[in-house]
């Protein structure tokens, strides 16, 4: 029994249709799968952006006390500050004013604040209750005022407004950040302290403001409320600087060797398949060796931008060279063709041409690769960039702590009332950092992008 | 070859500005490190020393446990190494002699004050009472029963002593790279083990491995995690950081009696140890500081009673006790191994 061509051909239609709707289905179902990845995915990212901006962004506003300081000369009794006298040897006069400062530093500072709050609070505070008082005020911020003094020492009986942090403890009281029907003996704050802060705020002395002392202060363990990303970021910096001085140019130039100059042997094979490797090894192991490398064997200082950077370094070269060998590859052979064939020789070739067209990719590669370190905390903790610091560096060789380590440490914190804030306004600093640097890659690539 | 050239250049000016560094390196600061319950003491003092002093610089505190900051320590003598280990155990003298085969014989000991350790559980969970004895039945890989040692069969508090609540046993304790777990297993361990009974010597230490204990090895806040994640956890804290974490946590009685600042200091509160840190001898004259740091955190404004580091959570020393270390430090007494 044969069939007619009509019959086959209706035969053949219904498999094709058959087939086709299978198809489709299955070209639906993925992309319906791609979809529901990608909504996961965004999901995911708004929870996290989500609860560290909540989180975060109340950090950024802090309790602070703004009070009216009274330098009283009767507390402030000092010979005036040292001038240099002519014929004077700096010695001697450095002498004299170490001497001045020490004296500076005796003055109880402490009692002008305590002064300027009973002013505020319009009440004689009794001696025991000097305790609850002096939990209002950041205690280091009789140190600024010390500071402020030596800075401008006119300033002796003067009654000037100045802008205080209050203690770590208000400021979580203040926000709302602790269960207020709490019983006393689980507050941090005394009674009178409390009741002291309703006042203080009533009277508009205790308010909240921006928190520059997140920016400009270091670290603090003595006077939590002032601790601020000054001295981390100072270190992110310098480590930073050593990173791109180092990982740029010699991950750029062994890229360019290795793709344009090197003979594709057995020893080339070799190299591209470790640094391939490299690029795979865990950071933390890059710390141990930078442990036991620079601080062991050459002798360079613990806890120093300058190791933390060389580290940073060794991570970031393999990301540079592969990134920049594929920026390298993908520009067309006829770019160097038609140079050698114009007589340039192969040096000319690479730098005048292949080069300035590889420019936005090796950018791009370079600026994710130093994105990538700045954010990078294992191999720090073993090179001891995990420390308690509170000096600015000055230099990559004086001890610091890195952004990424300092968010670690304050996670770590035991005041975690306050702490859970400061730490998610240092990711947000820390996020905002890269994001600026992942916008200048962007920026760069569309700038430099050449079209065929 | 003009590549390569400048690879090369790249790389010797990257080994010179290396090696000059290490060359000019003269550090003036103190380097700290080690136990994580001295690190909030020690970087306070530190912070305050730099405060006060204005011709130096402010010490540097790393943590790293008691065990890692004396490793550090007994590296060897040189301006890479540290210069004080805190710590929250006295030295061991496997310790003093590793550190002597690196060259570093003079260890100088300084007591400091005590803290106190205490168990807690979440506020919102039940109470506890606790002993020795029952913090070991809890724990341990094996208990006697019936003149027979098993393992032990205990899986809630309910089932070592009827006046412990009705609750799941989950212990969250610190990691042996931590002081504060031989302080666990000689204050609290070793009685418990003893009032039992039929078990001794290093068999009391043996653990129970059925994933009723959690050991911790990075500090407070990791177990504070652990207890909002497990609610019915019990969890091992210093005292001073269940002080700043009053809000959250609630404090277990030791055989009756409340931990706190003046049971502590009185001794009647059991579980507590002295805190130390260990000077380098010889770096005395060669960091700038190191002996007024010293004198400084053992005076009397900075760990004494009313002092900021009372305020953190510290139990100073009493005068004499204060008077004695100063006089060791003073006339520079160096650790020997036994």
């Amino acid at each position: 029994m044969t069939l007619s061509i009509e019959q086959r051909r209706e035969h053949r239609l219904t498999t094709i249709e058959k087939s086709l709707a299978r198809r489709h289905r299955k070209e639906n179902g993925f992309r319906r799968l791609g979809l529901a990845a990608v909504l996961a995915g965004l999901t995911l990212v708004t929870i996290l952006f989500a609860s560290i901006l909540t989180k975060g962004i109340p950090a950024f506003w802090q309790a602070t006390l703004y009070t009216e300081i009274h330098f009283d000369p009767e507390v402030i009794d000092l010979p005036p500050a040292p001038v240099r006298e002519a014929g004077e040897t700096p010695y001697a006069f450095n002498e004299r004013h170490t001497q001045w400062m020490t004296q500076v530093g005796l003055v109880n500072w402490q009692s002008l604040i305590d002064a300027s709050l009973e002013r505020a609070l319009g009440e004689e505070v009794e001696p025991r209750q000097l305790r609850d008082l002096r939990a209002l005020v950041a205690s280091g911020e009789r140190y600024a005022l010390r500071d402020r003094f030596i800075a401008d020492p006119s300033l002796l009986g003067d009654t000037v407004t100045i802008k205080m942090l209050a203690g770590a403890d208000v400021d979580v009281w203040v926000k709302g950040n602790i269960d207020r029907d709490l019983p006393d003996a689980r507050q941090q704050l005394s009674p009178q302290s409390r009741a002291w802060i309703d006042v203080l705020q009533d009277e508009d002395v205790l308010r909240q403001s921006f928190s520059t002392a997140l920016f400009v202060n270091t670290d603090s363990r003595s006077s939590l409320a002032s601790a601020g990303l000054a001295g981390a970021f100072m270190g992110s910096l310098f480590m930073m600087l050593v990173v791109i001085a180092l990982s740029v140019p010699i991950g750029v130039s062994s890229a360019i060797y290795l793709e344009e100059f090197a003979p594709k042997n057995r020893l080339t094979d070799l190299i591209e398949i470790n640094i391939n490797n490299l690029a795979a090894v865990p950071s933390i192991v890059f710390g141990l060796l930078g442990a036991s490398i620079f601080i062991g064997y050459l002798g360079l200082p613990i806890s120093a931008p300058l190791v933390g950077g060389l580290v940073l370094t060794l991570m970031t070269l393999p990301t540079i060279i592969i990134a920049t060998r594929a920026s390298l590859r993908s520009i067309p052979p006829s770019i160097r063709q038609a140079a050698l064939g114009i007589g340039a020789s192969r040096v000319q070739t690479v730098f005048h041409h292949v080069l300035p067209l590889a420019l936005p990719g090796i950018l791009t590669g370079s600026i994710l690769g130093v994105a990538q370190a700045l954010g990078e905390t294992a191999p720090l903790l073993l090179i001891g960039m995990n420390a308690f610091v509170a000096n600015v560096p000055g230099t990559p060789l004086e001890q610091s702590t890195a952004l990424p380590v300092q968010i670690y440490l304050w996670q770590g914190n035991e005041l975690r009332n306050f702490f859970e804030a400061r730490t998610s306004a240092a990711i947000i600093v820390l996020l905002g950092l890269m994001l600026s640097l992942n916008a200048l890659a962007i920026w760069l690539r569309k700038k430099f992008e050449t079209r065929w | 070859m003009n590549v390569t050239k400048k690879t090369l250049s790249v790389a010797v000016v990257a080994a010179l500005a290396t090696g000059a560094s290490a060359a000019a390196m003269a550090r003036d600061t103190i380097q700290i490190a080690g136990s994580s319950t001295v690190l909030p003491f020690a970087s306070i003092v530190a912070e305050e020393f730099g405060n006060t002093y204005s011709q130096f610089n402010t010490p540097v505190v790393g943590s790293g446990g008691s065990s890692g900051g004396l490793r550090q320590f007994c590296q060897g003598v040189g301006e890479n190494t540290i210069d004080i280990a805190n710590a929250s155990r006295p030295i061991r003298s496997s310790e003093v002699e590793s550190c002597g085969e690196n060259g570093v014989n003079e260890i100088i000991e300084v007591k400091f004050g005590y803290d106190g350790i205490v168990f807690a559980s979440r506020l919102d969970q039940n109470e506890f009472a606790l002993t020795p004895e029952f913090v070991f039945k809890a724990a341990a890989a094996q208990v006697p029963q019936d003149g027979q040692l098993v393992d032990n069969p205990y899986t809630n508090w309910s089932q070592i002593d009827d006046s412990l609540p009705d609750q799941e046993i989950t212990l969250v304790i610190p990691a042996s790279n931590h002081g504060t777990r031989e302080v666990f297993e000689e204050r609290v361990i070793h009685p418990g083990c003893e009032s039992v009974g039929e078990i001794e010597g290093d068999a009391c230490n043996n653990l129970r491995g059925d994933g009723r204990i959690v050991e911790i090895a990075g500090d407070y806040t990791e177990t504070l995690a652990r207890l909002d994640a497990q609610d019915n956890a019990v969890g091992v804290f210093g005292l001073s950081f269940y002080d700043q974490n009053r809000d959250r946590l609630q404090v277990a009685t030791m055989d009756g009696v409340t931990p706190s600042l003046e049971t502590i200091g009185s001794g009647e509160y059991p579980v507590s140890r002295p805190l130390y840190f260990y000077v380098k001898g010889e770096h005395l004259d060669v960091i700038p500081g190191l002996a007024e740091y010293t004198e400084y955190f053992l005076n009397d404004m900075i760990s004494g009673f009313g002092s900021p580091l009372e305020d953190a959570g510290l139990i100073p020393m009493d005068e004499g006790e204060r008077a004695e270390v100063l006089e060791n430090f003073e006339s520079r007494t160096v650790v020997s191994a036994e």
